[in-house]
């Protein structure tokens, strides 16, 4: 693939509309949504529940079209899933016959990277996630925080230029939870990815985002674009500033205030 | 004594318990049925029939009627197995394939397999090809329908983490379908060889020159009743071994799942 110009969006969704039957019945997931997210950009998502979220990371991640309208990566229209694209879903999705490091492994496996390489690779990204002790492991001893972490070093260790990642802290402790946020900003400004993050906690979002996409439902729909103008690294410091309290504030007002005015 | 005392100890597990019971029980109905036997009930008493095995076992009947019976019913359990498997897939898989076997399999399903011997004796003779075949319709119609249940009960989440890193058709059929759907399989082979056996006896009482069914058409004409009381025992042994090693094997190769 040629390089992108500066300007073009890494990922571009235009005028998506999304429906589905139920009960004989239309539902309405998502209308009209437009949203570019540039290259390397941070972008977090957040939302009542049922506003669609999910709906809109599945279809970037080609497992679901959009109804109407047009999803873009890298200028092409999506058309299933691929590998530059890494997923973590909301349901952890592990293969419960594969232990931890078989479930790393996996996508290591159809890629097709040599035996050697595809251990020392699982093992890194399992240390990196703190399961070292439970590499052989099958899916069942874990708890659900535990899964999520065997997900999100599943997904790092193909090493996808994009991250769609759908509440992918949401099951873990507070210390898992801002480790795992500064190790994901570490490799993120390292490595530069782009990253959309999908989140129902509004500290999380304005913590880690360059831009906080609030979304609202019935329909799902994008209600707000909150930029947020705060340095990396995103230091204790950055955590405690006025500047933070202000924008989580606004934040949540978007998010849980949603009927009064505020229209874009 | 020794069990009641056994059992009300502290620290016996429940299950060492319940091996304690299973033993107690089966002795006490061995004891039952020689009492029976010996006032008044035309039956042979335990050792009359332990002394009827022995007796086949040394002119060779018994291992002779064994290895028939039991080579019969594996060909036919693991050719119809053989079959199902791929078939299931196919319906699974397929919408083609389903529209085309379904209605077949579904028909054949109500229909005893033991109910087209005659059919299968006029076409087949009277060789060992009739007796595999209904065999293998039993372990056929048990095993094709759950290899189905599986395919398509296969959680679609798991399917598209397969996608999104990277597989391909057939690996998400090999490495996703086909571990996900193992454990209705190996249901659906216990189902089968349970199937297969009761089958198979049957066909045997009907039309052989050998096996344990066989022993037992030949035993009641003489009016022979340890060895038509051997008989029963071993069928009973016999299916009990099968079924426990399909369900050893059925443990190791599911324990993965999470039981709750
Ligand atoms: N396959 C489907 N068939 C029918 N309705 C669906 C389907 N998938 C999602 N929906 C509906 O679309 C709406 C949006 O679902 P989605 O999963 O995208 O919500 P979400 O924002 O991710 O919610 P949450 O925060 O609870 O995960 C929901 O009302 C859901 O019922
Ligand atoms: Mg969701």
């Amino acid at each position: 693939m040629t390089e992108q110009t500066g300007t073009a969006p890494r990922i571009s969704v235009r005028g998506v509309r999304k429906v589905f039957p139920l009960k004989g019945e239309e539902f309405v997931a998502l209308n009209g949504v437009d949203l570019e997210i540039a290259d390397n950009e941070f972008v977090t998502v957040v939302g009542p529940s049922g506003c669609g979220k999910s709906t809109l990371l599945n279809i970037l991640a080609g497992l679901d079209s959009p109804t109407s309208g047009e999803a873009l990566v890298g200028g092409a229209a999506v058309n299933g899933p691929g590998p530059e694209r890494g997923v973590i879903f909301q349901q952890y999705a592990l293969f419960p016959w594969l232990t931890v490091r078989k479930n790393v492994e996996f996508g290591l496996k159809t890629a097709g990277v040599g035996k050697a390489e595809r251990r020392e690779r699982a093992e890194h990204f399992i240390s990196l996630v703190g399961l070292d002790q439970f590499a052989d492991a099958l899916p069942k001893m874990l708890s659900g925080g535990m899964k999520q972490r065997c997900a999100i070093a599943r997904a790092y260790a193909v090493n996808p230029e994009i991250l769609l990642m759908d509440e992918p802290f949401g099951a873990l402790d507070a210390l898992t939870r801002v480790k795992l946020q500064e190790q994901l900003l570490d490799t993120w400004s390292a490595e530069k990815r782009t990253v959309m993050f999908i989140t129902h906690d509004v500290d999380e979002a304005v913590i880690l985002g360059n831009r906080v996409v609030v979304m609202a439902a019935r329909p799902g729909r994008i209600f707000e674009v909150i930029d947020v103008d705060l340095p990396y690294p995103r230091t204790e410091e950055v955590r405690l500033s006025p500047e933070f309290s202000e924008l989580r504030n606004r934040v949540w007002t978007a998010v849980y205030h949603q009927s009064e005015p505020g229209e874009h | 004594m020794a069990t009641a005392s056994l059992t009300t100890r502290r620290g016996i597990s429940p299950s060492a318990r319940l091996v304690v019971l299973n033993i107690a029980s089966v002795v006490g109905g061995i004891a039952l049925w020689w009492y029976l036997a010996e006032h008044g009930f035309n039956f042979p008493t335990p050792p009359e029939v332990v002394e009827a095995a022995v007796d086949l076992w040394q002119k060779g009947l018994l291992q002779e009627d064994v290895m028939a019976s039991l080579g019969r019913v594996l060909s036919g359990f693991l050719l119809g197995t053989a079959a199902a498997v791929p078939t299931g897939f196919l319906m699974g898989w397929y919408v083609v394939a389903r529209g085309i076997f379904e209605p077949w399999i579904q028909f054949f399903r109500t229909i005893p397999p033991l109910a087209l011997l005659p059919l299968v004796l006029v076409l087949m003779g009277i060789g060992e090809t009739p007796k595999i075949f209904v065999i293998f319709l039993a372990a056929f119609l048990a095993s094709v329908i759950s290899t189905y249940q599986g395919v398509v009960s296969v959680d679609r989440t798991l399917i598209n983490a397969a996608r999104v890193l990277g597989a391909n058709d057939w690996i998400i059929f090999s490495r996703v379908v086909v571990p996900a759907s193992t454990p209705f399989i190996l249901v659906g082979m216990r189902v089968g060889l349970g199937s297969a056996w009761a089958t198979l006896v049957a066909a045997e009482l009907l039309a052989a020159q050998a096996g344990i069914g066989h022993r037992m058409q030949f035993a009641q004409i003489y009016y022979d009743l340890p060895t038509i009381f051997v008989g029963i025992v071993l069928i009973g042994v016999l299916g009990l071994i099968m079924d426990r090693l399909l369900l050893a094997a059925e443990e190791k190769l599911t324990g993965w799942q999470e039981r709750r």
